[in-house]
């Protein structure tokens, strides 16, 4: 256990000078003026003007060479800070502190939700594997999958907001709130988790650990508490700390739909209007968060399965 | 594992009874549109302060575009109009209960001046307290239209304690009928009313401002009453509200206009001729009807409806002429190849706009214009960029035609945008480029000194000379599209955005 957190903290070093200065570089290679990409992000279309982008070019030294930029953002990370926005002029650590918070809390509700619905629907798929639930289930979850997210939340807005008048549209400042974005979020990821839930229990229930064990005498609830869960836990656990994963990157559509604050959308932004310390920032962030998340899966494997101990 | 499971359906049952629970708050409006609130600075985001009425300027309009007296009483210039005195209101408390007076405008002033504005500030040399209730403004050079200028939401009046020493806004102390009660950038605003206004009190206690980012979801809001208020509607979205018996659409024309901004250097784009040509085949009742839903918003001029003296009504109405433009091209030399396009000396006449996404209408405007424009036999190469190309095209000279949607409203005289952007052959970021007129040039300059009959005459005779001579090409008008809830009583729509008027709103059990 000590091998692997000391591994991912090299893993973690290496990953925010590479991720900050591959990000460094890409923005500066985007087209475009960057003066006047951030003076439109700044002022708003209808301002952007040659002298809101002279102004801007002075107040942010952009015509220093471009390794010395380079160099004051490494002394600065170096020192744990990661600037001002250009646009909006607040630092990044408050800005991500904001966005990352509000998406953090729609990734933990939905992949939780998700794991509510995957798990049972996917064991019980794999114990009638091939029946008629099982087909419903790979029927649903197709469907589900080959929906884009966001026709799937206007379908949820429609029928739980318009219609049943449950939830409310968007917004994101009450409890209720959570739930639309949320549920979107978990239908899409049941989808698929809920076949790796049902192959992991195929695969152990047909294997011959299992079958010897019900064969020695115990009932079906004992061997599947003591072969059953583990067993199919490691496979899983895996793939929805994946999911995780890309929840955190990816949840743009469902932020932009539910007027849900997130790092998706400040990410977005941030490319458009050039502001480059948010982009380093937010990548950097979503960089530690993947090592995190995967440091987490691990050291749960870690301890549902005995056998990476003797590995270790 | 079972008992997570049944802790969480309880928590989601638990939602659902609190969702279920929250009918909208008597005492609370809400209101939705895209406009992020990114930071407490006004030259960044003043104009959704100045919506919430939050901050004022010394200056007001009103729909007609006339200007009003905001926290200025009255004001007065020089014969030359290059010293300009405002009067202050009396009696007006700032949000932390300091008073307005002529020291605290002068120091707000300043340090607005300090930052970008939408008009040249080097034209204004220096801003003096004369007395507790008198500001003075001596400018550069003669300037009739600049009370007009102190309405930009740029402009607005803010308390000494809203800055720091550094003069950063740390604090949005402002005097309208609103104060700032929570700030959560950039996506949500709460202000509540402010007992000490001067003026009439508002009506609403609290009212919320959340940044909905697509304009289907804000219909969405007010359909299912998550918002009483949402503004810059989609044409789709429009047509689905308009069904709803809970909500009415608001439809204001705002002066804003769709216009073709064209490099007049370009060979291609210099003569008279060509310029007709390429505006007389626009099919614009097309472009208003199919994409935006908006019948009757062709435009023949750069001034619409909205702008009083500025329109002239008697201009013919726009009509697409494809054999017309032909002709047209035809006299300028440019001829059909074996393929249909147009060539002149072995050269074809192929064109490259750019566009900007922010304003989704206008991609789509782009590609009908580039298959109207087809027909002529010119080649349209559109590109998609952000709104900062188009300015930056302008001052390397890299553009050659660019679709844009012109607000006139920052500042609400055109004159001041006419001399900013149409008064020497440089032209203007978002005005004319490269366009040497000389007889329009010397009217502009005689219509600064007018005044009474002669201005409007003037006024009449600038926006006729735009209209003929096409030094930008004028698409469409813009009309703004907001969806209220029945429960929102006194709504009204300022064409000028300056304001929400949500003061003068009720709400309605």
């Amino acid at each position: 256990m000590k091998g692997i957190l000391i591994k991912r903290l090299v893993q973690l070093l290496m990953m925010a000078w590479s991720v900050g200065t591959i990000t460094f570089i890409l923005s500066r290679m985007l087209p475009g003026d960057m003066a006047y990409r951030i003076a439109a992000g700044r002022y708003g279309d209808d301002a952007v003007t040659a002298a809101a982008a002279s102004a801007v070019r002075q107040e942010l030294g952009l015509n220093d060479p471009v390794w010395l930029q380079y160099l004051h953002w490494l002394g600065e990370l170096l020192q744990c800070n990661l600037g001002s926005s250009l646009v909006s002029g607040n630092p990044i650590t408050a800005e991500l502190q904001h966005q990352l918070g509000y998406t953090l809390i729609l990734a933990a509700a939905a992949i939780l939700l998700s794991a509510v619905i995957a798990l049972p629907l996917g064991l019980i798929c794999g114990f009638q594997a091939n029946k008629w639930i099982d087909r419903c289930g790979l029927l649903i979850s197709t469907f589900l999958r080959s929906q884009p997210v966001f026709c799937l939340g206007l379908i949820l807005i429609l029928l739980f907001s318009l219609q049943l008048k449950w939830f409310p549209v968007a917004g994101f400042d009450s409890l209720p709130h959570l739930f639309l974005p949320a549920l979107t979020l978990a239908l899409s990821l049941a989808a698929l988790s809920s076949r790796v839930i049902r192959n992991s229990t195929l695969r152990v229930i047909r294997s011959d650990y299992y079958l010897f064990s019900r064969i020695k005498g115990l009932s079906r609830q004992q061997t599947f508490r003591r072969h059953g869960i583990r067993n199919i836990a490691l496979p899983v656990v895996a793939f929805m700390g994946i999911q995780l994963v890309g929840l955190i990157e990816g949840v743009i559509m469902v932020e932009s739909l539910f007027a849900w604050p997130g790092i998706g959308h400040g990410l977005s932004h941030a490319v458009f209007s050039r502001d480059i310390p948010m982009l380093q920032g937010t990548a950097l962030t979503c960089g530690v968060l993947f090592v995190v998340i995967n440091t987490l899966v691990d050291g749960c494997c870690y301890l549902l399965d005995p056998r990476s101990k003797m590995t270790c | 594992m079972a008992k997570l499971i049944k802790r969480f359906i309880t928590l989601l049952l638990l939602c659902v009874i609190y969702g279920c629970s929250q009918p909208p708050q008597a005492d609370r409006l809400t209101i939705s549109g895209p406009f992020e609130p990114i930071s407490l600075d006004l030259a960044r985001a003043g104009y959704i302060f100045s919506r919430l009425q939050i901050v004022e300027t010394l200056v007001d309009i009103n729909n007609d575009g006339q200007l009003q007296p905001g926290l200025a009483t009255s004001w007065e210039s020089h014969q030359d109009a290059t010293v300009w005195r405002f009067h202050l209101r009396p009696n007006v408390t700032f949000h932390d209960g300091s008073m307005m007076d002529a020291n605290a405008v002068v120091k707000s002033l300043r340090i607005a001046l300090s930052k970008p504005t939408p008009f040249d500030k080097q034209l204004i040399a220096a801003v003096t307290a004369i007395d507790a209730h008198t500001v003075e403004f001596r400018l550069q050079s003669s300037y009739r239209p600049f009370a007009a200028i102190l309405t930009n939401y740029t402009m607005a009046i803010l308390a000494p304690a809203s800055f720091d020493h550094s003069d950063k806004v740390v604090n949005l102390v402002g005097s309208g009928p609103y104060q700032l009660t929570e700030f959560d950038p950039p996506h949500m605003v709460s202000v509540s009313r402010f007992a000490d206004y001067y003026g009439a009190k508002a009506h609403i206690p609290y009212v919320d401002y959340i940044t909905g980012h697509r304009p289907e979801s804000r219909a969405l809001m007010v359909q299912g009453s998550s918002a009483d208020i949402v503004y810059n509607l989609d044409p789709a979205s429009v047509q689905l509200l308009q069904n709803s018996a809970e909500v009415r659409v608001n439809s204001t024309a705002i002066p804003r206009t769709i216009i073709i901004k064209l490099n007049i250097a370009d060979p291609l784009l210099s003569s008279l001729e060509v310029r007709q040509a390429l505006s007389l085949a626009l099919d614009r009742q097309g472009i208003a009807e199919g994409i935006m839903h908006q019948p009757g918003a062709e435009a023949n001029q750069i001034f619409g409806p909205s702008m009083g003296i500025w329109h002239v009504a008697s201009l013919p109405a726009p009509a697409a002429d494809l054999k017309q433009a032909q002709a047209l091209l035809a006299a300028a030399g440019w001829q059909r190849d074996s393929n249909g396009m147009l060539q002149k000396q072995g050269k074809r006449f192929t064109l490259n706009m750019v566009t900007y996404a922010n304003r989704p209408e206008l991609i789509v405007i782009a590609t009908a214009i580039q298959a109207q424009w087809a027909k002529l036999g010119i080649t349209l190469d559109v590109q998609m960029e952000n709104a900062s190309a188009i300015p930056l095209g302008h001052n390397d000279g890299s553009l050659q035609t660019a679709l844009m949607a012109r607000n006139f409203a920052n500042i609400p005289d055109p004159l001041t945008v006419l001399l900013a952007d149409f008064s020497t052959p440089q032209g203007g970021d978002w005005g004319a480029m490269n366009w040497n007129d000389p007889a329009f040039f010397h009217l502009l300059q005689q219509t600064t000194h007018a005044t009474g009959a002669d201005y409007e005459r003037d006024v009449q005779q600038l926006s006729t000379h735009l209209a003929e001579a096409l030094p930008m090409i004028p698409v469409l008008y813009y009309v703004q599209q907001s969806a209220v809830a029945k429960r929102v009583k006194g709504f009204s729509f300022d064409p000028y955005e300056r304001s929400f008027r949500i003061a003068n709103m009720e709400l309605q059990p």
